[in-house]
């Protein structure tokens, strides 16, 4: 049954595969991530729906939900199967302040994130660097570069992002698959470098 | 639409707590349907032929993720469905094997 259904419904992984990992990736609105997304995924980017009462509590206990004011936020995400057992996950999660719970909750359990910049509106990515910062969590920052935009010099990029010395800070076309693939490898190795530290240290 | 609060009948297990949008599915195919809930047997009948994510049964059948995850824990809870999910990112950071073949993994696909 495996093998005929598996080509019959190519969006099921293959038998095998049993270890996920997740990547969010955090940014403004319109910055890109479902872009990203959608180019480095290996199927189609699917939409979840995640429902938030007014307040920004995140729902956890559906009962009573009926009472509450939901605001729905709907969340990209994609997958890239990596080895014969391990398949990442990327989210694309909204950068907002009011979304930090669902934020906070996507984060558990991820491996780092992705924070996508546009130069024209740079402060709207502090959110996300202060939410993965919180959490412990390792990331890179992408400057997803529209053509026609400035570039501007790494030292005068990283000044206005308040990037500590160690972040790396790249430029990307999230169009591109080989661009789009950069921050997450990027990330990667940013991750293991953090990890050998950890390891020498005592 | 499916309102959040019809298609969980109110039950809340603690195996949702151990539950992530990126966790996996893996059905048990020799465990009978039969007694399932509408809602739970939907949920089956997408899982069965493969793995998949949680946040993708919730993409496919147009499920909120918490509702997804409340039908999801209570088929883990009897058997239907083995989970798997993500290691907490404390453990992730720390695991250079797992972190070198993710890399691998990413350079393999350029």
């Amino acid at each position: 049954m495996d093998s005929r259904t598996s080509s019959e419904h190519p969006s099921y992984l293959a038998s095998g595969v049993a270890r996920p990992v997740k990547v969010v990736v955090l940014g403004p609105f319109g910055v890109g991530k479902t872009t990203l997304v959608g180019t480095v995924s290996e199927i189609r980017p699917l939409t979840t729906e995640e429902q938030m009462t007014e307040a920004g509590q995140h729902i956890d206990d559906l009962r009573g939900l009926e009472s509450k004011t939901t605001t729905t936020v709907a969340m990209d995400f994609g997958r890239l199967t990596l080895t014969e057992e391990m398949v990442l996950y990327l989210f694309g999660v909204p950068g907002q302040d009011r979304f930090a719970p669902m934020t906070k909750d996507l984060m558990e359990g991820a491996l780092g994130g992705v924070v996508l910049v546009d130069t024209q509106r740079i402060s709207e990515s502090h959110g996300a660097m202060d939410l993965l910062e919180k959490a412990g969590l390792g990331y890179v920052v992408a400057v997803n570069h529209f053509p026609g935009t400035p570039r501007y010099a790494e030292e005068e990029l990283r000044e206005a992002l308040d990037l500590e010395p160690t972040t790396p800070l790249l430029y990307c076309d999230v169009r591109q698959h080989g661009s789009a693939m950069a921050p997450l490898i990027d990330l990667v190795k940013h991750l293991i470098r953090r990890a050998r530290l950890l390891e020498d240290s005592p | 639409m499916v309102r959040p609060y019809v298609p969980t009948g109110g039950r809340a297990v603690p195996t949702r707590r151990s539950l992530d949008l990126a966790t996996l599915l893996i059905p048990v195919r020799d465990k009978p349907l039969h007694g399932l809930d509408v809602h739970a047997f939907r949920v089956m009948r997408h899982c069965l032929p493969g793995t998949q994510s949680v946040a993708e049964v919730s993409a496919h059948l147009k499920l909120p993720g918490a509702v997804t995850k409340v039908i999801v824990a209570s088929l883990v809870d009897s058997g239907h469905l083995i989970s798997r999910s993500p290691a907490p990112a404390a453990a992730q950071q720390h695991d250079l094997g797992l972190l070198e073949a993710v890399l691998h993994g990413l350079q393999n696909k350029l």
